[in-house]
């Protein structure tokens, strides 16, 4: 969609929106007009105002929902995913977003499939989704494609299955894991200094 | 007085100091590991490694009723109990669209403004503490158990309260509680002046606190801060104003925000929030109207006695309560409250069954964790514990 004819596609679509029933709710609106058949459904139950898109483009809604002075969503709130098995596409990514400056909210859901779990991680426009997206990795098995770092969070590396996935049984056993060598336990991130594998001999460092 | 040194590559070839703390370590306020790297005692980098208390709180929720999740609440936040009730309830009560009367509404803002003040008492009080004050911490646990010693008259416990329900609360507030409760706020507020005048001229817990562990505004909104830790960073945002529930709307309180985002704000932002939650609780027990401690629902409330064993429409309501749980109509409903620590919110999906598809609780703390490097990084070793001390890590609820 280009932005040479946003404002009038916008203005048409008030009109639009005034004449059925129940007229979509603002952010909604503005998301439609924006991205169009990106947004594949919307609701307000409850007065939480929802809408769903696709996956392809999750990235350019984000950094508008970011960006935009009408939207202006500073705080990622939460991110999570919903098991809807036996639904096709059976899982549902939910972001629940917060304006500090406009006072209002909205959740984002984005459906994805069993056959590819896979999404773009939102974790550079708000670096508070790093661990949420680490923790809905290892629960449900969702790949965040970009994320530099899905290390299991709550769990532990050797942890078998997804345990919030529908079909992961409530009472199911884990294998015993086998202590890991101490080396391989250390990730500092950006700061990374190497750790020797052996103790530098003494007097390597004049 | 301390401030942050930036990291700078070691001068003379010496390898950094590799250094874990926890996660059975008293600083740890419970079980968090950090790995550390450092430069003599600077922290040259973090990475901190949590998840030795997760319990399955959601899968657990996810195979139980709808009313049998409410124990499990108390243990997410077990210093501010209440409120996560109070949270839980409000969220499936969202889902149902019915709404509790007037008095309990009162009754759930006393408690959850109760159980504010000991959660602050208990960061605020564990974090002087650990730098060295002590008798603060007596202070604060002793005007906390004056608190504490209401929750017990009202729930029977005083940690695992269990006393909010899907419609109205276990109880109505016991005969003579008003009475106590001024009683004992007025002991509370004098208790904490007692221990805040210890020490908030000590110069020692000043320069402890001043200037470490500083996140700006911009960055504190970044990494999802919310409650007293983005409201010390200079950000008025409290959810009891901003999306008002139960009755916050009618109370008159302010909002204490800080300026630089600081240990030491955070402290003061605190011990302010303390007082305003004793003028609010002293707001609605005056205000308190008479009435029912629980709606009348029939989808979410049990009968009265005399209906289950009188009639055969109240017996079969009864047992279809207790046995298949509440139904709440499909639908997904997000219920922020302000816990004690920041946005505590229940995300509930049902398929209209007994059981919830999900029953998803956002922890403040999470945030604060992950941030944890940031504000540490450049710091001494010894930083860590008034910057984890003033970010109130409960583990129950950041591991869930």
């Amino acid at each position: 969609m280009s932005e040479e004819n946003k404002p009038a596609q916008e203005q048409a679509g008030e009109q639009q929106a005034a004449a059925p029933q129940k007229p979509e709710p603002p952010l909604t609106r503005l998301l439609r007009n924006n991205f169009g058949e990106v947004v594949l459904d919307h609701h307000d139950q409850h007065g939480d105002e929802t809408v769903v898109i696709t996956r392809e483009r999750m990235l350019d809604v984000f950094s508008f929902l970011r960006d935009d002075h009408r939207c202006s969503f500073s705080l990622m709130m939460d991110l999570t995913a919903v098991d809807l098995m036996p639904r096709q596409p059976r899982f549902e990514l939910v972001v629940h977003l917060k304006s500090i400056d406009l006072h209002h909210r909205l959740r984002v859901k984005v459906p994805v499939s069993e056959d590819s779990p896979e999404v773009d991680s939102i974790r550079d426009l708000w670096i508070a989704a790093d661990w949420y997206e680490r923790e809905c990795h290892e629960m449900y098995g969702i790949k965040f494609k970009g994320h530099p770092d899905l290390r299991p969070l709550l769990l532990y590396e050797g942890f078998q299955g997804h345990p919030l996935r529908k079909d992961y049984e409530k009472g199911r056993q884990q294998p015993l894991v086998p202590l890991r060598p101490v080396t391989e336990r250390y990730n500092y991130g950006e700061t990374f200094h190497p750790v020797p594998e052996q103790p530098a001999p003494g007097g390597e460092n004049k | 007085m301390s401030s942050i040194r930036r990291i700078k590559p070691l001068d003379f070839g010496a390898e950094p100091m590799v250094i874990e703390v926890g996660p059975s370590h008293p600083a740890m306020h419970g079980i968090t590991r950090f790995q550390m790297q450092l430069d003599g005692e600077v922290i040259l980098s973090m990475d901190p490694e949590i998840g030795y208390l997760h319990r399955g709180f959601e899968k657990e929720a996810e195979n139980s009723r709808w009313h049998q999740i409410m124990p499990y609440t108390d243990r997410l936040n077990y210093v501010s109990p209440l409120i996560n009730n109070v949270g839980y309830a409000l969220a499936v009560e969202k889902l149902f669209g019915v709404e509790a009367p007037t008095r309990a509404q009162y009754a759930r803002v006393i408690m959850c403004e109760i159980s504010r003040i000991t959660d602050h008492l208990t960061c605020n009080g564990a974090s002087a503490m650990e730098v060295g004050a002590l008798t603060v911490f007596l202070w604060f646990v002793k005007a906390r158990e004056y608190l504490w010693e209401l929750v017990e008259e009202v729930t029977g416990a005083r940690l695992t309260t269990n006393w909010a329900r899907i419609g109205g609360n276990a109880n109505d507030l016991p005969q003579g509680f008003l009475e106590m409760l001024e009683e004992r706020l007025a002991l509370t507020e004098q208790t904490v002046v007692e221990g805040e005048t210890l020490i908030l001229r000590n110069k020692i817990f000043l320069d402890r606190l001043k200037d470490v562990g500083i996140l700006s505004k911009e960055r504190s909104i970044e990494h999802g801060f919310t409650g007293p830790l983005l409201r010390a960073a200079g950000v008025p945002y409290d959810i009891r104003r901003e999306d008002p529930y139960l009755v916050y709307d009618e109370m008159d309180f302010e909002i204490p925000v800080g300026t630089t985002g600081d240990c030491l704000d955070r402290f003061l932002v605190r011990q302010e929030e303390i007082r305003q939650s004793i003028a609010i609780i002293r707001q609605a027990a005056a205000k308190m109207p008479p009435g029912d401690f629980h709606c009348r629902d029939r989808r979410v409330w049990v009968p009265e006695k005399r209906d289950t064993y009188g009639n055969i429409e109240g017996l079969i309501d009864h047992f279809k309560i207790i046995m298949d749980g509440p139904k709440p109509p499909p639908g997904e409903a997000y219920f922020p409250v302000e816990g004690g620590n920041g946005e505590v919110a229940f995300y509930v999906v049902s398929d209209g069954g007994g059981t919830p598809v999900k029953c998803r609780v956002r922890p403040p703390c999470l945030n604060y964790v992950a941030a944890m490097p940031e504000m540490c990084v450049g710091h001494y070793i010894a930083d860590i514990v008034p910057i984890f001390g003033s970010i109130n890590m409960i583990g129950g609820e950041l591991e869930r």
